[in-house]
């Protein structure tokens, strides 16, 4: 479904991603994880088509076609969602009108009908069980003076209703209290289709328990330097990323 | 520049003009007043950011008398689909029954034309017409005086609820192409009555003309009045456009201005806080693109103590237009415990659109609070990306943006209908006015 090569990015003159390669099929969970600032949210980013990256060399396929070709709407449009480490906050706009003004956009990119607001608000509502949020948040504008826990929430309300096809999740488990995490996590694996895929970036083994991966990569200095199965994340809760990142280490 | 040619119209038409005796005085006074003044130029303080010289060059004829062409078809998408609003409809600066509509005002009030009213109530006229907008210092103000032609005049009497709006509609088509028109309103509200007037300009047709209008609003003794103001002329005509209200104890007064049409426009808001606890709120929201030049000026005196005065004002300017907001506020020094409150705040589309943000705060008590602030910005990256990330398109993104924006000051429109259609009317336009 997605297949990274060897990918090169920088932001202006500073190299970040240095040499990605990973293939995520349909039906997979893959984690990302590593250090603070090794470069899992530029490459998340670079997947939803943020155009304040430059890819310098390498590429990015998903379902056959360029990703890396499609503006970020076209992405969405597509079935690629990234919910985000830092949720943006839209004052003046509603969560209600911008999830039906995206529901619609992607229906219409699809060439299906659009719905009313009535119509949507009870697909909604449904998703709202799902995440255990307040429907009162709905008519709230995005994001604004959300609690970090809401925002993380609304993420994956937003994931819900547009039912992507590849969902990646930035550390959507930071912040969020022991019940909140399993909402969470029971939300992604509720929308969990053979068709479609999940990565999940974090830096807790935690989410792992509650979402369990088939794949996990360590990534550091803008490389993967170490893939393997869910165990992997067990040893690097237990030992952290050092013993990856010094080959001196190795074997002590 | 061509003051001389106004006095020349002003002596042709002088033979034609009817009238109470004491109205040629008033308007010989003005006409004097304008040919002493001549227009502005950017050397007076208060058109520093506005030049005139595109409507000074010119001479604006009066209106030749036509009959009009205008149907009430061309009309409805500027009336807010509210049918049922008490209209008075001027097409080119003539009075238009047929496109006018009177029901369901309570009996006691009365609304009738300027040139009705001049025969009706003469007394009410006589007290109010031109007291309050000062012809001696402002010299568009002055020319209205000197030329008003028609107008609309409305007296709530004490303690009356008018529920429902009374619309004044200014229509010009290709008729008013080289006029001049000088629209008058006069509006008393007495103690405890509550009135909201809305004044539309509306070009129908592209043409060159000038619409100089001058409003006078008298606010009694705990009377509340909304007041607003649409401003969507063609878009190569000119609009100066005054309004000087007073008000007493307790009174409350909340002005609205909308502008997204004219080719340079200027527009006063001035209110005299002369009782105490009155409240003045003046709100704005102008939408520019193209070279358009769109300047407004608020002037609030907090003459009576512990009066409270409330302004946001936000600017949408795009292409290469040119928006200016002088918010002028003077505190005297009876007018303790002043609570005044001003802000200013522009998006720009684009790198060639400016804003002139101007607050001048004169205050002259000591015991009051008195805020100003000025933003401006762009749209945020960020915030496209985010909308973008969700499948919304540039377009539409950019659109939802500008709306978000402008949504704060367009909820503090009180008549559901004008809010709805302005919000309409935000969104449209940035929606087809954006290139993907
Ligand atoms: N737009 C940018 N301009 C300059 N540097 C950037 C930019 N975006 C990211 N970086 C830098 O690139 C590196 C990788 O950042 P990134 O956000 O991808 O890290 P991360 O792995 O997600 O870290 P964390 O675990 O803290 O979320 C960091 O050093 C960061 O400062
Ligand atoms: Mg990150």
């Amino acid at each position: 479904m997605l297949r990274i090569s060897d990918l090169h990015a920088s932001a202006g003159d500073k190299p970040i991603l240095k040499g990605i390669s990973l293939d995520v099929r349909a039906g997979e969970v893959h984690a990302i994880m590593g250090p603070n600032g090794s470069g899992k949210s530029t490459l998340a980013q670079i997947i939803a088509g943020h155009p304040g990256y430059e890819v310098t060399s390498g590429s990015i396929s998903y379902e056959g076609e360029d990703l890396l070709d499609l503006d970020a709407e076209e992405r969405a449009q597509r079935g690629v969602f990234l919910a985000f480490q830092y949720p943006v906050e839209i004052p003046g706009v509603t969560n209600a009108y911008f999830l039906r003004a995206a529901y619609n956009e992607i229906r219409k990119a699809h060439g299906e009908e659009e719905v009313d607001p009535i119509e949507f608000l009870d697909l909604v509502e449904e998703k709202l069980k799902l995440v255990d949020m307040d429907p009162a948040m709905l008519h709230r504008s995005v994001n604004a003076g959300f609690s970090g826990g809401e925002k993380k929430r609304n993420e994956i309300l937003q994931m819900a209703v547009l039912a992507p096809k590849l969902a990646v999740l930035d550390e959507t488990d930071s912040g969020l209290d022991i019940d909140a995490l399993r909402i969470v996590a029971n939300g992604v694996n509720a929308l969990k289709r053979p068709t479609n895929a999940t990565v999940v970036v974090t830096h807790y083994q935690r989410l792992l328990d509650y979402i369990i991966p088939d794949h996990v990569h360590v990534l550091a200095g803008g490389r993967i330097i170490r893939s393997g199965g869910k165990e992997l994340a067990h040893e690097l809760e237990a030992k952290g990323y050092d013993w990856l990142l010094e080959p001196a280490g190795v074997g002590a | 520049m061509s003051t001389a040619s106004y006095q020349d119209q002003f002596a042709a038409l002088a033979s034609e003009r009817k009238g109470p005796e004491w109205l040629p005085a008033l308007r010989q006074a003005a006409m004097t007043r304008f040919a002493e003044l001549g227009f502005p130029t950017t050397r007076n303080e208060d058109w520093h950011f506005t030049s005139v010289t595109p409507i000074a060059e010119r001479t604006f004829k009066p209106v030749r008398a036509e009959k009009s062409s205008v149907t009430l078809d061309a009309l409805s998408p500027y009336l807010f689909g509210a049918e049922d609003w008490h209209r008075l409809v001027f097409v080119n600066g003539r009075f238009d029954p047929a496109l006018s509509m009177f029901a369901g005002l309570p009996a006691e009030v009365t609304v009738s034309t300027l040139a009705d009213a001049l025969k009706t109530q003469p007394e009410l006229l006589v007290e109010e017409l031109g007291k309050l907008a000062q012809y001696v210092e402002q010299p568009f103000t002055a020319l209205n005086t000197a030329f008003m032609s028609d107008g609309v005049v409305i007296h709530v009497p004490a303690d009356v609820v008018v529920e429902v709006p009374i619309h004044i509609v200014h229509v010009a088509d290709s008729g008013a192409a080289g006029a001049a028109l000088y629209p008058r309103t006069l509006v008393r509200a007495d103690r405890h009555a509550q009135v909201t007037l809305v004044e539309s300009f509306i070009g129908l047709d592209r043409a060159t003309y000038l619409t100089n209008a001058v409003t006078e609003l008298t606010v009694g003794e705990g009377a509340v009045v909304g007041h607003y103001k649409i401003q969507r002329e063609a878009e190569d005509a000119y609009h100066v456009y005054t309004s000087q209200a007073i008000q007493a104890a307790t009174s409350t007064y909340h002005a609205f201005s909308f502008a997204s049409g004219s080719a340079l426009s200027r527009t006063n808001i001035y209110t005299r806080l002369n009782g105490a606890g009155a409240e003045g709120r003046l709100n704005g929201l102008y939408c520019l693109d193209g070279s358009q030049h769109c300047d407004h000026q608020t002037f609030v005196e907090h003459i009576a103590p512990n009066c409270a005065s409330r302004e946001l004002y936000k600017g949408i300017l795009d292409g290469s237009a040119h928006g200016v907001f002088n918010g002028k506020v003077y505190v005297d020094p009876e007018a303790q415990k002043t609570d005044g409150k001003q802000s200013n705040h522009t998006l720009l589309l684009s790198g060639t659109a400016r804003i002139d943000s101007k607050p001048q705060l004169e205050i002259f008590a000591d015991d009051v609070k008195c805020t100003h602030g000025a933003t401006v910005g762009r749209l945020q990256d960020i915030a496209l990306f985010y909308l973008k990330s969700r499948g919304i398109s540039a377009v539409s993104a950019r659109a939802l943006l500008t709306y978000a924006f402008a949504a704060e000051v367009l909820e503090t429109i009180e008549v559901d209908a004008i809010r709805l259609g302005l919000e309409a009317l935000v969104f449209e336009r940035f929606t087809n006015g954006v290139p993907a």
